[in-house]
């Protein structure tokens, strides 16, 4: 690791004018960021610790919505339940350290395209509430580790409305336990969402003609043979584009049955 | 450099860290507590496993700063004073749970960490538990028995 500045600010105002900083970079568990620093691949001039931040913590459930403060432990949200797809996702994320430390925040700010949470924030249609606005799902996830999030803008909430029925299935990447396909299904007042991580090149996705079929019949039978095309899924030594597009159908199917 | 304070195993404890100063380095190089164990220093292996406010943690994946007025609990206070070994401990002994032992400071931490959350795991349970935890010598199962055995349970578990 290359040496960098320390700052562990108590409030979200002074952690957004510490990053203001050149070089900047917000730290929340670390369990991205720390193993990236030792490869040497960002070399950020200081951290600014998420972690002593009191209004970042914690989830309220309120009628019909979850709220999640981004810095929320996936073994906080494992153990919370409000909404039970949501929790079990977060309790299969990586291993109980890993979940002690993890954060939601830092889980949708990296936007790993084998990531488990942006596919559940995606599926629900929940809204990323930073320091600066409010930015829908749809329109937050752009492609590979990329998001619209602006320099030194930081994620303070985020906000799931409660599905009728939801469930996420993860095809374990067995090595790194990441989603080598992950697909969250939900349906909603707005009707049904499916999101797909870990298998296409532009990460997560909605698959909008599996939406289509299941918001006329909500059951596995009404995907049948159902598979997205193969261009442009990830093609790698875990399995091929082919493999991959195959997989999202079947697991899709699985996470409908799941949902009931 | 900054100095920090933890209180490791019931002990106040303080020493010289740098921002980049990675709790498991902290441990074992300034305060000399050598038993938390550096197997891959990438986050997967869990050898480095310790307790941080009561959690399970890897100690190679967070900055010694993050742990700055916390409590630690290593492998180092789990025997008693006079070197009597804890249940874990024992059970690790008397099931053969370890052979090079690299990898068993950090899975008696998670142990202990699995036995606090349900005091009487399943052999699933405690499987999916160790799961961010590798041992390249035992084949596992004599882990999983001695975790049985240390919960009070049956040992036998099922060759898979
Ligand atoms: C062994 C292992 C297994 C894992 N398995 C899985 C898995 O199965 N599924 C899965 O989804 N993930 C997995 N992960 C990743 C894990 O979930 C991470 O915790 C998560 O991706 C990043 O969250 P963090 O809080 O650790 O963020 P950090 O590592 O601290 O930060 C990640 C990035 O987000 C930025 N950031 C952090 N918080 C904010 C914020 N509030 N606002 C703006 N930017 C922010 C940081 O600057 C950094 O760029 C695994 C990790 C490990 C080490
Ligand atoms: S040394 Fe920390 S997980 Fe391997
Ligand atoms: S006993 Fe050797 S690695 Fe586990």
């Amino acid at each position: 690791m290359y040496a960098f500045d320390f700052e562990r600010p108590s409030t979200v105002a002074d952690a957004v004018a510490a990053l203001s900083a050149e070089d900047a970079q917000a730290l929340s568990g670390g369990q991205t960021l720390i193993p990236t620093l030792k490869q040497r691949l960002a070399s950020p001039s200081k951290l600014v610790s998420l972690g002593g931040i009191a209004e970042l913590q914690g989830i309220t459930s309120d009628g019909d919505a979850v709220t999640i403060g981004a810095g929320t432990t996936h073994a906080a949200v494992a153990a919370d339940g409000s909404i039970p797809a949501l929790s079990a996702l977060a309790g299969n994320i990586g291993d109980p350290a890993v979940r002690n430390r993890g954060t939601i925040g830092g889980s949708l700010a990296n936007n790993d395209p084998a990531a488990c949470y942006p596919s559940a924030a995606l599926g629900l249609g929940a809204t990323i509430v930073t320091n600066a606005r409010e930015i829908v799902a749809d329109d937050f996830f752009q492609g590979l580790f990329t998001t619209a999030l602006d320099e030194g803008e930081i994620i303070t909430a985020v906000r799931f409305p409660k599905p009728q029925a939801a469930n996420y299935q993860k095809f374990e990447q067995p090595a790194s336990r990441f989603a080598l396909v992950g697909v969250f299904v939900a349906k909603g007042a707005d009707g049904v969402r499916v999101a797909v991580t870990g298998a296409s090149e532009d990460g997560v996705f909605r698959w909008s003609e599996a939406e289509a079929a299941l918001g006329s019949n909500f059951s596995a039978g009404a995907l049948d043979g159902m598979a997205p095309p193969a261009d442009g899924m990830i093609s790698d030594l875990h399995g091929s584009a082919a493999y991959r597009a195959n997989l999202v159908g079947v697991m899709t199917r699985r996470a409908v049955a799941a949902a009931g | 450099m900054a100095t920090i304070s933890m209180v490791v195993n019931g002990r106040q404890m303080s020493g010289e860290a740098e921002g980049r100063t990675l709790l498991s380095s902290f441990l074992r190089d300034a305060l000399g507590l050598t038993g938390t164990h550096v197997g891959c220093d990438t986050g997967q292996c869990g050898a480095c496993v310790v307790h941080v406010n009561g959690d399970a943690v890897k100690s190679c994946n967070m900055l010694a700063m993050e742990a700055d007025g916390a409590e630690v609990a290593t492998i180092e206070g789990q025997a008693a004073p006079d070197g009597t070994l804890n249940a874990i401990q024992a059970a690790f002994q008397e099931y053969h749970g370890l052979q090079c032992g690299f990898c068993t400071p950090g899975m008696v931490m998670s142990a202990a960490a699995l036995l606090k959350e349900i005091p009487k795991p399943s052999e699933a349970e405690i499987r999916k538990y160790l799961s961010g935890n590798l041992c390249r010598c035992t084949g596992y199962h004599n882990i999983v028995r001695a975790i049985m055995a240390a919960s009070g349970q049956d040992v036998a578990v099922a060759a898979e």
